[in-house]
């Protein structure tokens, strides 16, 4: 069976495991981009706090992510409760990191200027510094989910959803006839995903970006 | 004191809106009274700025004035409280804003700054419209409000509100900035060095603008700046700053320039006060001379009489609407063969009746016949300056500026003496009694 009509064979599981692949990088990325930016937010304005966030997400980084699954599943358990917390993890890094650099980017004679012309703190923040940080943070992001596009496929380790099942499914049968197009067709998948969530991005970027700051 | 309730909830326009009647009259300025205001660094000996005290009336424009790292910024800044003073008291139009909540005190007191301060992700619109939204005003007050401020400040509403500030020359990002800080009506302007990062062309056209401005508004207005000339220009009242904020002297333009009340402040003029006094005497304010003149539209037999009856060498020809056009000399119609298009020299500079005298010294001194004209504010013609005109009305001011000078002298001796006799009595009386 060549690697065609293999997938013509599969396309129905293979569809679903894309799905569920895609849907559980975009929950975590919300979960991840909500907590990011929240740290971010928390952390920018004071020089140890902002650096220890930094610090601890690119800790979290070093850690392999076979490892750290492994490490998750006595915690949590089996399934998708491992790879959502995993994941989100793994996410956080580079929007954290993101948010801190653009929020401390933000030039601050306008900070000042918003002040003087009498915004609060809140105002302040989600009128002039959040919106002139978002570029940076959308690059963090973007980041972001390229990354966890390949990390989702370890969760398969875990019993976890996602492309990452058929990869490990052609693995444990190597040598049998469909393993290469197993592990193919997985890795062929993933990819897609990635370059379909990046046109994403771009898009959201261009309706969200004001056109005042555009680059 | 009691009405607090309005201020933190800025979503509830609706509700806060009627309660803003529409005012037809701007708000005409407030007085600042500054109280031994003091600024000390923590972990540094000598205060910032130490023990200031100013009265500013209400509607004049008063310039701090200094060398760089005086401290007039900072004290511009605990105006609006951007920094807290350490100690002392702020009181606009007799309120004491010390202690009340910054955020309130910043929405009626607006804030210019260098390089304008736009928020680049908003449009020219947006930029304007943020006080007002945040004070609660209705969607349709705030829009017509908008377009009358680019207005003010002589930007095209169609053309300019939806840009965003990049879009912008340097100049028109600073009239957008002055707009904004204008937009919500405040009695009191704050601006810190707002021209300080515009060419120096731009940077006149601005300063004639603001003066405009002002002549429309009346609004009490602080200015920050560490042009002398720019403080001369602009200033009802110019506070010469020394380090620390001492006011080394606190007077009109024309009393600092004639009469420095000590080395520092002559040192801070420079050189040439007689010439920087030029700038603040306008045309319309001396004695004009007059020549003869004809329209385009005259016939020739009429320009020949007028040349012949006038006692002068020379008659100006007016374009259909009244602005100068042609120099024709006695001579110069015969040359050219008795046609108008070809006789005479063209005007090519004129002054305003609102140019300074400095502009016009200018205009005399590059024109090789030594005269130039002056027009009105449609560039109709309204008279001639030259070089006697000049000088005397040099001479007159300079007098009149000594003798000012002296009169001031002589009431502040006058007090001092008073003063000091009081205090004599009083030793005199207290411990008999």
């Amino acid at each position: 069976m060549n690697f065609w009509d293999y997938l013509g064979n599969r396309h129905q599981q293979l569809l679903t495991d894309a799905y569920q692949h895609a849907s559980a990088v975009f929950q975590c990325m919300v979960v991840a981009t909500a907590i990011g930016v929240l740290i971010g937010v928390l952390t920018y304005r004071s020089e140890w706090a902002g650096n220890l966030a930094t610090t601890a997400t690119s800790t979290i980084l070093t850690v392999p992510s076979l490892a750290m699954i492994g490490l998750l599943i006595p915690v949590v358990g089996l399934g998708v409760a491992p790879t959502v917390t995993a994941l989100t993890l793994y996410g956080l890094l580079p929007i954290v990191r993101n948010a801190i650099v653009g929020l401390r980017g933000v030039d601050p004679t306008l900070v000042d200027a918003a002040k003087g012309i009498g915004m609060s703190r809140v105002h302040r923040l989600v009128r002039i510094e959040l919106p002139l940080a978002w570029p940076p943070i959308l690059t963090g992001i973007r980041v972001s989910t390229q990354m966890l596009m390949g990390i989702a496929a370890i969760a398969a380790y875990a019993s976890g959803p996602g492309l990452g099942n058929e990869i490990f499914r052609g693995i444990a049968s190597l040598g049998s006839k469909n393993a290469l197009n197993q592990v193919l067709a997985g890795t062929l998948g993933i990819i897609v995903l990635a370059l379909l969530f990046d046109a994403a991005y771009v898009l959201i970027g261009r309706l969200t970006i004001p056109r005042g700051i555009r680059v | 004191m009691s009405e607090t309730s309005e201020t933190s909830t800025s979503t509830s326009t609706a509700t806060a809106a009627p309660q803003q009647a529409p005012t037809p009259r701007a708000t005409t300025g407030a007085t600042i009274e500054l109280e031994n205001l003091t600024k000390r660094y923590p972990g540094s000996g000598d205060p910032a700025v130490d023990n200031v005290n100013m009265e500013i009336k209400a509607g004049e424009i008063v310039i701090l004035v200094g060398p760089s790292g005086c401290g007039k910024s900072t004290t511009l800044k605990m105006i609006n409280r951007l920094i807290e003073p350490t100690s002392g008291r702020i009181r606009i139009n007799g309120e004491d804003v010390t202690d009340i909540d910054p955020v309130r005190l910043r929405r009626k007191v607006g804030y210019a700054i260098q390089s304008s301060g736009l928020f680049p992700h908003m449009t020219v619109a947006q930029n304007i419209a943020l006080v007002p939204k945040m004070t609660g005003w209705g969607k349709q007050k705030i829009k017509s409000r908008v377009e009358e401020m680019l207005d003010l400040v002589g930007l095209d509403p169609a053309e300019f509100h939806g840009r965003y500030p990049r879009q912008l020359s340097g100049g028109q990002q600073q009239r957008v900035g002055v707009a904004r800080a204008l937009a919500a009506d405040p009695p009191v302007l704050l601006m810190d060095e707002p021209f300080g990062a515009v060419d120096p062309i731009t940077r006149d056209h601005l300063q004639d603008e603001l003066i405009r401005l002002q002549h429309e508004l009346h609004k009490t207005i602080v200015f920050v700046t560490h042009d002398f000339d720019e403080a001369i220009k602009l200033g009802d009242r110019i506070a010469v700053l020394r380090e620390r904020s001492h006011i080394a002297q606190f007077d009109t333009p024309e009393a600092i320039l004639t009469n420095p009340a000590d080395d520092f402040v002559s040192g801070f003029v420079g050189a040439g006060a007689a010439l920087k006094r030029l700038n603040l005497t306008r045309v319309r304010d001396v004695e004009m001379a007059d020549v003869p003149t004809v329209t385009v539209d005259d016939p020739l037999q009429t320009i020949f009489e007028k040349l012949r009856a006038s006692g002068t060498n020379e008659l100006l020809l007016l374009d259909k609407r009244r602005r100068p056009y042609k120099w024709l000399r006695r001579g110069d119609l015969m040359r050219a063969k008795g046609s108008l298009a070809r006789a005479g020299t063209l005007v090519h500079d004129t002054v305003t009746r609102d140019a300074t005298l400095r502009d016009a010294l200018e205009a005399v001194l590059t024109d090789n016949a030594g005269r130039v004209a002056v027009t009105g504010r449609r560039g109709e013609y309204t008279g001639v300056v030259d070089m006697e005109t000049l000088m005397n009305s040099v001479h007159e001011m300079l007098e009149a500026d000594r003798l000012d000078a002296m009169e001031h002298q002589h009431e502040l001796e006058e007090q001092r003496a008073q003063l000091t006799h009081q205090e004599q009595e009083g030793h005199g009386g207290e411990p008999k009694a």
